[in-house]
């Protein structure tokens, strides 16, 4: 106890990546803001679209799926759901796009504040839905909306066709956002922004790849809240550093033996799917109280993206993890199991995302079998909290466990 | 040795005193479950049936959607597993379980030790549960034990959405409305709950032999319409209801 008998105040270590990663986020929505006040254009912008293109030009945009993100953990999914839903828009739709579709009608969201944008990005690289969400808001506002196709993939890799077809696309856009905005392109400033989100990519893509010790220096969840410096801040140094100070951390833990994940690892896992970010708690803690750590997740490296020019760019985000064939997204997912020796899969079959939802079942059938690892599901939804069931995700995790440790004695 | 299993579901709670790991020497039924008295009335009444006294159990283990609620439990196993234990035990030959229950239906995969290998639940919608029955035999004013005697009469088969239990609901008052007769809405609504069971064990793939365990296999209506959905026969304990309980109480002896 400090002095007076109150409790000394609980401070996190300014040098800590914690610490750091967060002060990115804040001092990204303040710089929006800060932008918007100045009276620059500032932009929504999809979470795969090229963070580097604005950086290069010194735009200032930010992140529905961010702010969504936040706002369902912070507890205020269903209102802002419910004032969509008020406007008409299904409970079916995902609800990233209701809270965001929410958040443009009433302008102020206290949970994750963010300003009204002057024109839209979308990336259909990640979601399709976004493309009406987002031609909903250009229509809404009177905005332009710069869409950048880059269409599911059939084939294994990225072919010079599907190169050449995106190049296009993005060139134009360049030019588009000079014109809205009345900045510049420089590729000297490209080159330099490339350098840093590689940079930044290769450290948190090395530090994600630390789950592969056993046991593991991280609780997986924690992936989950550093991802959003990945989506947002890719191509700045102050990302770069906080992510190499996470990697220092974690090659310290390891030698330590210490971790952050608080309880004795006795089972590993991958998780598949967006978190369900308005139960965060509950779904964490039913897998930390049973010795659960999810070490495995192609979320986090899916926001990785390592390349050399202007092409290696557009290859790389021609290569996200929802526009990839399932041969190739189920290849990367085992390949993650494996490195980390994830005993188990526990799928998110999200409402909201209908796309992942759809391919999980298959492709969870056959990781499953190439892996020789149980696999389960439970309903849940990224941000919308009323599709999700406490008793039936502890019953399916316990499940779950249950066969792991079946599985630890030896398999039939 | 005795040692008590106790199943405590959403709408039931189930008790099994076993010896030695082997001889099931009583059983309780009570028609209340997570949440309510229930659990306490099924201990009371199977140490009664088996004139036994609780000091004389072992261990306890607790399973169902309310066990971590059971008082001075030894133990506690998911209801998946004391399901594949449980059957397993009775019917060795069994390898794939379909269990519906008052609010969940899931279907499991057992290995050739009875392991449970693999399994398959229901999403958070109530149809195809047993929970989906009792409200359409609340609409049809029948008692839930009367659906299979009415099933066993209808001349054809009425189809009734398995989407949703309300949207189901009133499909069936309309047809009610046109005059259906209330044996074929029966059949239809059996068949509901069959053919949204059965896409569980067709995703998870049918091994032989199969069994029914549960509540809801007590209705020889749904077992029979889910024999048709999969072609193939399916077994059938007396002791369905128990199985879970039953699991308990053998992990309860095998972790004394």
């Amino acid at each position: 106890m400090g002095e007076g008998g109150t409790k000394p105040k609980f401070t996190i270590d300014p040098d800590s990546a914690k610490f750091k990663l967060n002060e990115i986020v804040v001092k990204h929505y303040k710089e929006v803001q800060e932008a918007k006040d100045r009276g620059e254009k500032i932009g929504w912008c999809a979470s795969n679209f090229p963070q580097e293109i604005f950086q290069t030009l010194g735009i200032k945009v930010c992140y529905p799926e961010n702010q969504a993100a936040a706002i369902a953990a912070r507890g205020a999914g269903q209102r802002l759901c419910e004032i969509s839903e008020a406007e008409g828009y299904s409970n079916d739709i995902c609800a990233y796009a209701r809270i965001s579709l929410a958040h443009m009608k009433v302008g102020e969201t206290p949970e994750q504040n963010m300003p009204l944008p002057d024109f839209v990005l979308c990336c259909n690289n990640i979601c399709n839905c976004m493309i009406k969400w987002y031609e909903n808001i250009s229509k809404e506002l009177g905005i332009p909306m710069i869409l950048i196709d880059i269409p599911f993939n059939p084939d294994y890799e990225v072919s010079d066709a599907q190169v050449a077809y995106v190049r296009s696309q993005f060139l134009a856009a360049v030019e588009q956002l000079e014109e809205i905005t009345g900045k510049k392109w420089s590729d000297e400033k490209f080159r330099e922004v490339m350098d840093i989100s590689n940079r930044t990519s290769r450290a948190w893509l090395e530090a994600t790849s630390y789950t592969k010790y056993t046991p593991s220096p991280l609780n997986g969840f924690d992936l989950l809240n550093h991802m959003a410096v990945a989506v947002c801040a890719r191509g700045t140094i102050d990302a770069a550093e906080a992510f190499e100070t996470l990697l220092e951390e974690y090659k310290k833990a390891v030698k330590e033996g210490t971790s952050t994940f608080r309880a004795e690892e006795k089972y590993r896992i991958m998780f598949e799917g967006i978190a369900c970010w308005p139960h965060l708690r509950a779904t964490a803690t039913g897998l930390k109280s049973r010795g659960i750590n999810m070490v495995a997740t192609i979320y986090a490296d899916a926001f990785g993206f390592i390349y050399d020019d202007f092409d290696g760019l557009i290859r790389a985000y021609c290569n996200v993890p929802n526009a990839m064939n399932l041969e190739h997204a189920r290849d990367k997912r085992e390949a993650i199991v494996k490195n980390t020796n994830a005993e188990g899969l526990l799928v998110h079959t999200n409402r909201s995302c209908k796309l992942w939802s759809g391919f999980m079942y298959e492709m969870s059938r056959q990781i499953g079998e190439d892996c020789q690892i149980p696999v389960t599901s439970f309903d849940g939804d990224q941000a919308d909290p009323r599709n999700f069931s406490e008793a039936q995700y502890e019953t399916r995790v316990q499940g779950l466990m249950e066969i792991m440790e079946t599985n630890k004695g030896g398999k039939d | 040795m005795f040692t008590l299993g106790v199943d405590i579901g959403s709408t039931t709670s189930k008790s099994v005193i076993l010896k030695d790991g082997q001889e099931i020497i009583s059983t309780s039924l009570i028609a209340a479950g997570t949440g309510t008295d229930g659990p306490d009335r099924a201990i009371a009444a199977v140490l009664a049936a088996g004139n036994l006294n609780l000091n004389e159990i072992t261990s306890v283990y607790g399973t169902g959607y309310g066990r971590k609620l059971l008082k001075n439990a030894s133990g506690e196993m998911s209801e998946l597993s004391c399901h594949a234990k449980g059957v397993h035990h009775l019917m060795p030959e069994v390898r794939t379980i379909i269990d519906i229950g008052g609010q969940d239906a899931k279907v499991l995969s057992l290995g050739t030790d009875g392991r449970l290998a693999e399994f398959l639940m229901n999403d958070k919608c109530a149809a195809g549960t047993g929970r989906f029955l009792d409200v359409m035999a609340g609409i049809l004013q029948l008692k839930i034990e009367d659906l299979e005697k009415q099933a066993a009469i209808a001349k054809s088969t009425v189809k009734i959405s398995n989407t949703c239990t309300v949207f189901a609901e009133s499909e069936v008052i309309s047809q009610l409305a046109n005059g259906v007769k209330i044996p074929d809405l029966v059949a239809g609504i059996c068949q509901s709950v069959a053919s949204r069971v059965a896409s569980l064990a067709k995703r998870i793939g049918v091994q032989q032999t199969v069994c029914m365990s549960g509540g809801v296999a007590r209705n020889g209506g749904v077992r029979k319409a889910m024999e048709q959905e999969l072609g193939i026969e399916i077994i059938y304990s007396p002791m369905a209801q128990f199985m879970g309980a039953l699991g308990a109480a053998l992990y309860a002896y095998d972790k004394s």
